[in-house]
């Protein structure tokens, strides 16, 4: 088992912050230790070797599928605007910005 | 039971063609089914009785086509997948009443085949877990036993499709997620090589990873399956252009006589029940004595696969969950004073824990000053771990391998050590992290437990056909599991 890391309340706080999340109190504290296990665990990668290794983002054979750059109407306005929690028959309505 | 809802999709699916069953017969089976077991079971978010029967009946009215392999089935998916005009949750309050305007590629391609979807099956919240408890709604549970969790996230789909209530399901598999629960269920699940099937209308979460396959009762049926939804699709710019094989077709080109089958050795160490290894070792001796000739394999990087794989998981979910703002669709925090409050309110009352803990770890491996030891860190090990793979499968028709390191776990169990619930994956993940595809089967049963042991078959890149083959060869020695009685 790895060494624990140790994950303040701060820290995870920042991560909420990061993510446009808010925790309570009591989920700071059960955050922190568990995000600080999971963390602890992630340190196994240290271990491994991987000078020259290039990253690999994408499991894909095949290469890009680019296109034409064409505009298309394949969505209609009403249904986009159908699962709105708020909006007129042409916006989506959020709180005053400016 | 009634006897049609024993049949396999395969028979039924004759049946239909031949006109011995109709489609609303077949369908009032179904939903007579779910009307037995859903107490017990509770593998259903939604159920769509009266679509259903309107489908069955403008069916029965053209009559049978055999140009639909699926005509007059009835099927279920996960609520991962848009079906239009019919609610899809993903299993999450913050997309409690959303519903979609548009059909998924696949759902599209269900429905072009002649398939009927009774409904929307139960899962993880936004796929994120193995025991199906993560979802915001309702506790499935395992039709072989139901004090036990069915697996997951796809736990809804394979304890549909295990309990009879239809002959198919769709499932979503990112790092287990149809595999796991296929074989704690005791039914066949497969997830596809990535890119084998579109995602289009998939609520994503590792988009690197997902893929959607099939979870039935038999291979037969898994292939048929397969050929309706795999295929090319521009609006998934990862799906892969290559033509369909035709899969049942297929299913008798490879004997198991002479197959060569890789057994990793790491994936029998530390932490494999000793009722597993016992059902996986004797399962391994049926198959060499059927002529299968095993090898052993060595895939040394397995012990850091797991983190490997969360890591990127985590972090492609903090990026698509950022998109549940409150402001398209999805639930909207009330009495908000400014957009920022907006955002972080509608997030914060709508998603469940264990989503939240995946977002905020992936926006910590991805962020500034960690990025390098861990995100990119995980991308290069993706790299060794899928090398070691097809090195692995360079010389063998397929791997062979347990998919759960131990049969179905009580329900609860698990509910407060997540790091312990990930540790479960590590037979799993590693294909999602190599785009390989993967068949799970059941192969026996615990001797202590008496509950269904899987067995995975792992192939090379778009190589479905032969795991389906063989997969179709070993049923020979393992016959399907019954339907049980649920109750």
């Amino acid at each position: 088992m790895s060494d624990p890391k140790i994950i303040s309340r701060e820290e995870v706080v920042h991560m909420a912050t990061l993510s446009r999340l808010s925790v309570t109190e009591d989920e700071q504290e059960l955050f922190a230790r568990q995000l600080g296990d999971i963390l602890a665990y992630m340190d196994v990668l240290s271990r491994v070797d991987t000078s020259h290794v290039e990253p690999l983002y994408s499991p894909a054979m095949h290469s890009g599928c680019l296109r034409e750059d064409e505009g298309i109407c394949h969505r209609k306005r009403e249904d986009v605007l159908f699962n709105a929690p708020e909006a007129d028959d042409s916006y989506f309505i959020v709180p005053r910005i400016v | 039971m009634s006897d049609i809802t024993s049949l396999s999709l395969t028979q039924v699916a004759e049946a239909l063609q031949r006109k011995t069953y109709s489609a609303v017969e077949v369908t009032t089976s179904c939903l007579a089914r779910i009307d037995a077991t859903e107490p017990n079971i509770g593998a259903l978010l939604t159920v769509d009785r009266e679509g259903a029967l309107a489908t069955a009946q403008a069916l029965d009215e053209q009559g049978p086509d055999p140009a639909r392999p699926l005509w007059g089935v009835p099927v279920t998916v996960k609520d991962a997948l848009s079906t239009k005009g019919l609610r899809t949750t993903a299993a999450s309050r913050i997309l409690d009443n959303y519903i979609p305007y548009y059909d998924a590629f696949v759902v599209q391609k269900l429905r072009e085949a002649g398939a009927i979807i009774l409904g929307k099956a139960n899962m993880d919240e936004f796929a994120m877990g193995s025991t199906t408890e993560n979802s915001a709604y309702k506790t499935t549970h395992n039709p072989r036993d139901t004090r036990k969790a069915p697996g997951g996230s796809s736990g809804g789909s394979a304890a549909s499709v295990t309990a009879g209530q239809c002959f198919a399901s769709l499932g979503t598999d990112t790092g287990g997620s149809i595999r796991q629960p296929a074989a704690l269920c005791g039914c066949v699940g497969l997830k596809p090589t990535y890119g084998r099937v579109s995602r289009y209308g998939v609520i994503a979460y590792g988009s690197s990873l997902d893929q959607v396959g099939p979870l039935t009762r038999t291979v037969s049926d898994c292939a048929h399956m397969l050929a309706v939804i795999a295929g090319h699709d521009k609006r998934d710019a990862t799906s892969d252009p290559r033509p369909v094989p035709d899969y049942a077709a297929s299913l008798n080109i490879r004997p198991l006589k002479g197959a060569r089958l890789g057994i990793p050795a790491e994936f029998f160490g530390n932490g494999l029940a000793p009722e597993v290894q016992a059902a996986c070792h004797k399962a391994m001796d049926a198959a060499a004595t059927q002529g299968a000739e095993l090898v052993d394999v060595h895939l040394p990087h397995t012990d850091a696969a797991i983190a490997t794989y969360y890591i990127i998981a985590m972090a492609e979910a903090s990026s698509n969950l950022a998109r549940y703002d409150g402001v398209r669709y999805g639930r909207r925090a009330t009495h908000c004073s400014n957009l920022e409050e907006l955002y972080v309110r509608s997030r914060s009352e709508g998603f469940g824990q264990e989503v939240k803990r995946r977002i905020m770890l992936g926006a910590y491996v991805l962020s500034s000053g960690y990025y390098d030891a861990y995100y990119r860190k995980a991308a290069q090990v993706r790299r060794l771990i899928r090398d070691e793979y097809l090195a692995a499968l360079d010389h063998c028709d397929a791997l062979w391998a347990p998919v759960s390191p131990v049969t179905a776990w009580d329900l609860g169990s698990h509910a407060d050590d997540p790091l312990q619930m990930y540790l479960m994956d590590a037979y799993t993940l590693s294909l999602n992290l190599a785009g390989l595809p993967g068949l799970s089967m059941p192969v026996g049963l615990g001797q202590e437990s008496g509950l269904p042991v899987g067995m995975q078959l792992i192939g090379k890149p778009f190589a479905e056909t032969e795991l389906l083959s063989l997969g179709h060869a070993l049923e020979y020695i393992f016959p399907p599991l019954a339907v049980p009685p649920c109750n």
